[in-house]
């Protein structure tokens, strides 16, 4: 399958730099302009509930990057033997296949968090974003820049989550990375067992400003990332007005 | 009574939609006007009622050590769920084309989307998770097909009404549905307490 894509590569476009202009496009438009949760409104079905913490969040966006990159690439090597009436099913086992190695991979080397993420690994699957560049672009393109497209997206998405589940942790739990090796503390009232950076229970210095500082818990209900989603929209759209809705 | 049970606590108390955020794109993507949400809401509902069952049968028979293959085979679950899905969506869709063809245009792509539609892969593994018989998973399919119905329902109604308020330009749409379904979801979480097996032991 490989030769036969690879050779129109060589004979038609000889002298394409191997990570040009366009591939770089590919790559950064994600991140903003074409985001793929606050513009193209995809794949925010399995992601929403693990933001509370942001280290399942890093794991979680690792794994998105890789399904979306690598199935772009293996339906972009197969596109032009796949049957046009069955190419869902095809790409969903494409798609499922990876997650299945995604799965097994976190049950062996992270088994907590592998138990805290639960069915949100193998929603994977039906993550939009993953589907929707297979179907928009990886169908359509040479392996090489599919690759580079699912990556890109791969990695808008990413971001999104994690810059949710930072803002979640930090006020609900005051806290960055809790669960990993590099826990950090970072607000709320230090006792003999942990430190915190903005120590509330200090009697000065910039800690007893926040004396009385309590822990907000809308931001650990799974509502509060649906806010902090609408509002990063309304953020992006003020600065972009041509994303505006018109409906 | 369990059975009902499972249905209403699908429905309401762990509503797919509101409590689990399973199924958002087609929810927030579709839910521009009621008619076409109703119409989704349907499909959605039969799907799940039967996927469910299938899937159920799947991963008891084949899949399970005490299956007819005799082996753990669990790592196909993934790719074994998601066909079943793939195939009863395809019949779905026929039957849709079929029966109205109104219907079928409106909702063009979001049709074929119910194959990546969270709500019913989530559902199936939920099942396997919280280990349902054969006739708690109907009736969870169902339960949670009906809440999604309800939840879709919903929001395209407030969308039609919002269009006539003043929303910010930047917030209006996408943005505002978002913190609208925030909003939703606290409101059903004043059910999650509420527990139905308690409340029929007690009559």
């Amino acid at each position: 399958m490989a030769e036969t894509t690879a050779t129109p590569e060589v004979t038609v476009k000889e002298k394409e730099p191997l990570f040009g202009k366009a591939e770089k496009k590919l790559l950064l438009d994600p991140l903003g302009d074409t985001n793929p949760i606050t513009i193209q409104v995809l794949g925010i079905c399995s992601a929403l509930a693990v933001t509370s913490l942001v280290y399942p969040s890093v794991v979680m966006a690792i794994a998105v990057v890789f399904v979306c990159g690598f199935s772009s690439l293996f339906t972009s090597l197969v596109r032009n033997k796949i049957p046009k009436q069955v190419r869902m099913i095809v790409q969903l086992v494409i798609i499922a296949t990876l997650v299945t190695i995604v799965e097994l991979t976190l049950k062996r080397f992270n088994y907590p968090i592998y138990k805290q993420l639960s069915v949100y690994i193998g929603l994977i699957i039906t993550n939009c974003i993953v589907m929707g560049r297979l179907e928009a672009y990886a169908m359509a393109n040479r392996p090489w820049r599919a690759f580079v497209d699912g990556l890109g997206n791969g990695v808008g998405y990413g971001v999104i989550l994690i810059i949710v589940a930072v803002i979640r942790e930090i006020f609900g739990k005051g806290t960055l990375f809790a669960g990993s090796p590099i826990q950090i503390n970072i607000i709320g009232a230090s006792n003999n067992e942990v430190g915190y950076l903005i120590n509330t229970a200090a009697e000065s210095g910039i800690g007893s400003l926040f004396a009385g500082y309590t822990n907000n818990n809308l931001m650990v209900l799974p509502a509060a990332a649906m806010f902090i989603i609408g509002v990063l929209i309304w953020i992006q759209r003020s600065y972009r007005p041509t994303l505006v809705d018109v409906s | 009574m369990e059975l009902f049970n499972i249905f209403i606590k699908a429905a309401f108390i762990e509503n797919l939609v509101l409590a689990y955020f399973l199924g958002m794109c087609s929810y927030l993507a579709v839910s521009k006007t009621v008619t076409t949400a109703f119409g989704l809401g349907l499909a959605v509902i039969f799907v799940l009622g039967i996927t469910m069952p299938i899937n159920w049968l799947i991963s008891e028979l084949l899949l399970s050590e005490n299956g007819i293959f005799g082996m753990d085979l669990t790592f196909l679950r993934f790719i074994l769920f998601i066909a079943v899905i793939a195939s009863m969506v395809q019949l779905v869709e026929m039957i849709v084309e079929k029966v109205s063809p109104a219907l079928y245009t409106s909702l063009g792509i979001f049709l074929p989307l119910i194959t990546v539609n969270c709500a019913i892969l989530g559902g199936s593994l939920f099942m396997v998770a919280r280990e349902y018989s054969f006739t708690e998973s109907i009736a969870f399919g169902l339960g949670g097909g009906f809440g999604w119905f309800l939840a879709i329902i919903a929001i395209a109604a407030i969308r039609e009404k919002i269009r006539y308020s003043n929303v910010p330009p930047a917030l209006r749409g996408l943005g505002m549905a978002f913190i609208l379904t925030g909003l939703m979801g606290i409101a059903f979480m004043s059910l999650m307490g509420i527990d139905p097996a308690a409340l029929t032991a007690g009559k």
